[in-house]
């Protein structure tokens, strides 16, 4: 009986669990930029596509510009969340999570939000210069900004449930996509509206604070379905 | 009441589902080949001509069933989802996969029909209205719920992780309703808009009416007998459909 209660004494608290977790993952991430950089050279490319095909007319892409950029991130956010689970899922680690004392929903919190740091907080940062290689008003570059800075998080949130639903699965990366953009609808919309009406001198803070309940919702909801969706892939291995 | 219970937790077997269902599948096969051949007749040959529309307005005896299942459907399929994932009833599963097929199917109708009749009266076979974007956008959840399912090869995982996606589509779909209603609200143009709707005559209605009960008995129907061919696809192994074989 001692050692059992000595055991639990000598648990981690779960704030501390959650801090190791990210430093960890920050590590991991830290040393291998690629991953990082990998969707960024995406969002670039993309980006080189539009002229190519809309031609480079500035007033045309300055006026598709706003919904253009927010696909871009959108997309570039899709992308990055593919891998999100399969490695931890393939070396064993995410059953060690589910044998762990710490609730699981607190642990995939933290592990979404370092990938949100890796992938759509960077997006975020370069996402003024891709808006302003298609030409977009500079009074628009903050809306863009902040709305891309809160709209990513409920992205990334939003596809790590599909990358926890199909974690198993060999081939993912179109199921990903058929399974997940349909939940984009409500982000994209209010995401590209906000940075339209930025464009044309309007206030763009009720949009933001949409962004911002969506980012509630999903940062709450969405790890239940992610540990859901962990669970199903980890009783099948 | 403990009877209600019983009946209940017999219907999450298979094999008592299969039998009960073998008497409902006649009954609502007669429903609804008799619902409907009385509502096609009256909505097309009876029902009054609309003055601004003419003939073609009658599509709204398919169109307006099917847009209402397609709707519905997705309720039934999140319960099931719920059921499943709590409970584990096995038959919750096969009719929630059953659900997704014919749900999209129905969502493909409407959008189908719907963009039939805006050929003629709108001008144009597809126009970004609000429901109709919101339409496509449940058929693709329809459509992912479906890929999913199928996605793994055992198919209880496969079950599994379209119930959790379901669930998760019930949390999105009116936030995605809402959100597109209000995107069409601000980007509508001055085109394409039907002046406002009279309030239908009785003679119009009754007949729409009619073709909604009946395409209800038929989406039933439709799940009961593609919920039947689930079972004996999975139970195959089982002794009782070995029986049923013989």
């Amino acid at each position: 009986m001692s050692d059992v209660s000595s055991a639990s004494l000598r648990r981690p608290s779960m704030a501390k669990a959650c801090w190791q977790l990210f430093l960890a993952e920050s590590k991991l991430l830290i040393r291998r930029p690629m991953d990082v950089f990998n969707p960024l050279l995406f969002g670039f490319l993309v980006t080189l596509m539009f002229p190519l095909g809309l031609g480079p007319d500035p007033a045309t892409l300055a006026k598709l510009a706003p919904g253009l950029v927010w696909i871009i991130a959108l997309l570039s956010c899709l992308l990055a969340t593919d891998q999100l689970f399969r490695e931890d899922f393939d070396d064993g680690s995410l059953a060690l999570w589910l044998l762990s004392p710490q609730p699981m929903y607190f642990l995939v919190m933290t592990r979404v939000f370092v990938h949100w740091l890796a992938s759509g907080f960077i997006i975020t940062l370069v996402s003024p210069i891709l808006a302003i290689m298609l030409n977009i008003p500079m009074q628009a570059i903050p809306a863009l900004f902040l709305s891309i800075l809160i709209g990513s998080v409920s992205l990334i949130f939003i596809g790590a449930i599909g990358a926890a639903l199909t974690v198993g699965l060999k081939n993912s990366s179109i199921l990903l996509t058929l399974i997940i953009l349909p939940l984009y609808v409500p982000v994209l919309i209010f995401g590209a509206a906000g940075v339209q009406a930025a464009t044309m001198d309007m206030a763009a803070g009720s949009y933001l604070a949409i962004l911002a309940a969506f980012m509630f919702l999903a940062v709450s909801l969405a790890p239940l379905a992610i540990y859901g969706g962990l669970k199903i892939n980890l009783d099948a291995g | 009441m403990k009877s209600l219970v019983q009946f209940f937790f017999k219907l999450g077997s298979p094999n008592w589902f299969y039998k009960v269902s073998s008497y409902l599948v006649p009954v609502f096969a007669l429903l609804s080949i008799g619902l409907m051949s009385w509502g096609l007749v009256a909505g097309l040959l009876y029902a009054p001509m609309d003055f601004k529309q003419g003939n073609s307005y009658r599509i709204i005896y398919i169109h307006v069933p099917s847009s209402f299942i397609a709707l519905s459907c997705y309720y039934m399929m999140a319960l099931l989802a719920a059921v499943y994932l709590i409970w584990r009833t096995k038959m919750a599963a096969i009719v929630l996969r059953s659900c997704a097929v014919i749900g999209a199917a129905m969502t493909f109708i409407a959008l189908v029909t719907g963009a039939i009749w805006g050929k003629p009266t709108w001008g144009t076979w597809w126009v970004w209205d609000a429901r109709v974007t919101s339409m496509l956008v449940l058929f693709f959840i329809y459509m992912g719920i479906f890929a999913l399912s199928k996605a793994y090869e055992r198919e209880e995982l496969g079950s599994k992780a379209a119930a959790i996606l379901a669930l998760v589509g019930t949390v999105n779909i009116p936030i995605i309703y809402w959100s597109v209603d209000w995107w069409f609200a601000l980007h509508q143009g001055a085109t394409l808009k039907l002046t406002e709707k009279s309030a239908m005559d009785s003679a119009m209605l009754f007949p729409l009416l009619v073709m909604i009960a009946a395409t209800y008995c038929l989406y039933v129907l439709l799940i009961l007998l593609h919920s039947r061919a689930e079972i004996i696809r999975s139970e195959q192994r089982k002794q009782w459909v070995k029986d049923l074989v013989k």
